[in-house]
Parts: structure tokens; C-alpha cells; sequence
């Protein structure tokens, strides 16, 4: 798995490539949780995960719980197939914000 | 143990071999003549138990083995998973509640979802812990 970030609109969008397993996704919680430390609401585009398990799901769940607390925006854009399936698998599908793109999201913010 | 061996592999327990172990998976599943939506099922599911060997079974130490092995016997495929570590308390495995919002224990609520059977134990002597899963595919 690689990672980026970039900030656009407000959001500091983490973008995620490739499988996100045990290997990687220690990463991926570092990159999402290390721009939520710094007050930035998150973005995690999912659009070219190839793969994601529940470690993975896990780090998603901990960025949307620490956005939570520390009262910032947190979402998810892009969604892979092959994580909207793990998605719906494990019920959060409905429970994460989910948008097809940066776009949707900023004008669902209103 | 019955049917046709698909698939006899034996890997460390090191997260950064997962993803061969799961192209080996999905090679033998294919193989196996499940469509593409079962054969990503299993994959998850067989990673998820692979991850909680290396997790739990072995505490993240990257030192232990695991066998996974995986069998036809034409109405169901079986999987079949070996550790070395110390026996695991048996009674701590089971899934979350999928109504609970939090991190842990997914892994082993996909494994509920996706397989038809799933059985675990120790391996006599206190060799090991083994799983057993089966999904049916006719």
C-alpha cells in the first residue's frame, strides 16, 4: 500500500493505494489519525484500494471515532467496489459518511 | 478429510506474505469453480484468520509457521488452518456485536458471515491451534 495527502476544500484527503492489510494498515491509521492530531478534517479516498480486511476497516472506524470526539469532519470518498463490499459486510456502510467524490461532499456540507 | 487437495501452503507468520497467501487463495478457489463474488468471500475471510493466527496465536511475533490447506470435495470447499504457537483460550474468540461501532473484532465476524462452518481447537499434545472452515459451493 502507498499513501497521500493532500488538502483540498477544507480537507486534508488521505488517499490510499493498494491492499490495505495487517502490513499495511498501521500506515494507514498513522496517516489518518496523524491529520486528525492536527485538527484537519479527513477525507480518506478509498477509489484505488484494491483490497481492504478488517484491520483496515478498523483504522477507518478509529479515524471516524477520533473525528467524533475531537468534533472534525470525517468521511470517505471514492469507495472501491472491493471496499464497499467489506463495508457492507461489516454494517458500516450506513454508519460512515460516503461520498463517490470530493465534490458530493462539499456540497453535501452545504 | 475428504475431496480433492486444492491448495497446501506453509508460510510464516508475517503479515507481509498475506498477500501472496491470498493469491494463492484465489488461484485455488478459482480452480475450485467458484464464481468471483465466492472466491472474494473466501479470500477475506482465510486473510481474516490468517491475520488473527499472527495477532493472537502468535502475538505478532513473525518467528511461528501456519499451514493452510484447502480441499474439494465437490459440494463444499474446505480450509483447514494450523499454528504451532501456544494454545489460544477459545472462549476469548467470537465476533463483535455488528451493531457495535468500534475497531476490534471484525475479523472474526467476516469469517461468521462469509463461511457455512467454522471450528476451532487445540491440536493434541499442545501443538498448535487449528481451524476448520467450509463453504458450501454447489
Amino acid at each position: 500500500m502507498s499513501y497521500a495527502v493532500r488538502d483540498d476544500s477544507g480537507y486534508a484527503v488521505v488517499e490510499l493505494t493498494g491492499d490495505v492489510d495487517l502490513s499495511a494498515s498501521p500506515e494507514a491509521r498513522s496517516a489518518i489519525l496523524g491529520c486528525l492530531a492536527q485538527s484537519r478534517n479527513v477525507l480518506v479516498d478509498l477509489s484505488r484500494v484494491t483490497y481492504i480486511d478488517s484491520s483496515g476497516v478498523a483504522s477507518l472506524v478509529e479515524g471516524y471515532q477520533t473525528a467524533k470526539k475531537k468534533k472534525l469532519r470525517f468521511g470517505l470518498i471514492g469507495v472501491s467496489e472491493a471496499a464497499l463490499s467489506v463495508l457492507k459486510l461489516a454494517r458500516l456502510d450506513k454508519v460512515f459518511p460516503i461520498h463517490a467524490t470530493l465534490d458530493e461532499r462539499i456540497r453535501a456540507d452545504g | 478429510m475428504t475431496g480433492q487437495r486444492l491448495l497446501k501452503v506453509k508460510f510464516p507468520a508475517d503479515p507481509r506474505i498475506l498477500r501472496k497467501v491470498r493469491e494463492h487463495v484465489r488461484e485455488a478457489c478459482e480452480r475450485g469453480g467458484c464464481c468471483e463474488q465466492v472466491v472474494s468471500q473466501i479470500v477475506l475471510a482465510v486473510n481474516e484468520a490468517c491475520s488473527n493466527i499472527i495477532r493472537h496465536a502468535y502475538k505478532g511475533s513473525r518467528a511461528g509457521e501456519i499451514i493452510l490447506e484447502i480441499f474439494n470435495n465437490g459440494r463444499e470447499l474446505e480450509f483447514h488452518l494450523r499454528d504451532f504457537a501456544e494454545p489460544v483460550d477459545l472462549t476469548s474468540i467470537g465476533p463483535r456485536d455488528p451493531r457495535e461501532i468500534k475497531p476490534g473484532g471484525l475479523g472474526t465476524l467476516f469469517i461468521r458471515e462469509i463461511m457455512d462452518e467454522c471450528a476451532y481447537g487445540h491440536v493434541q499434545g499442545n501443538a498448535g491451534n487449528f481451524l476448520h472452515m467450509k463453504k458450501r459451493i454447489g
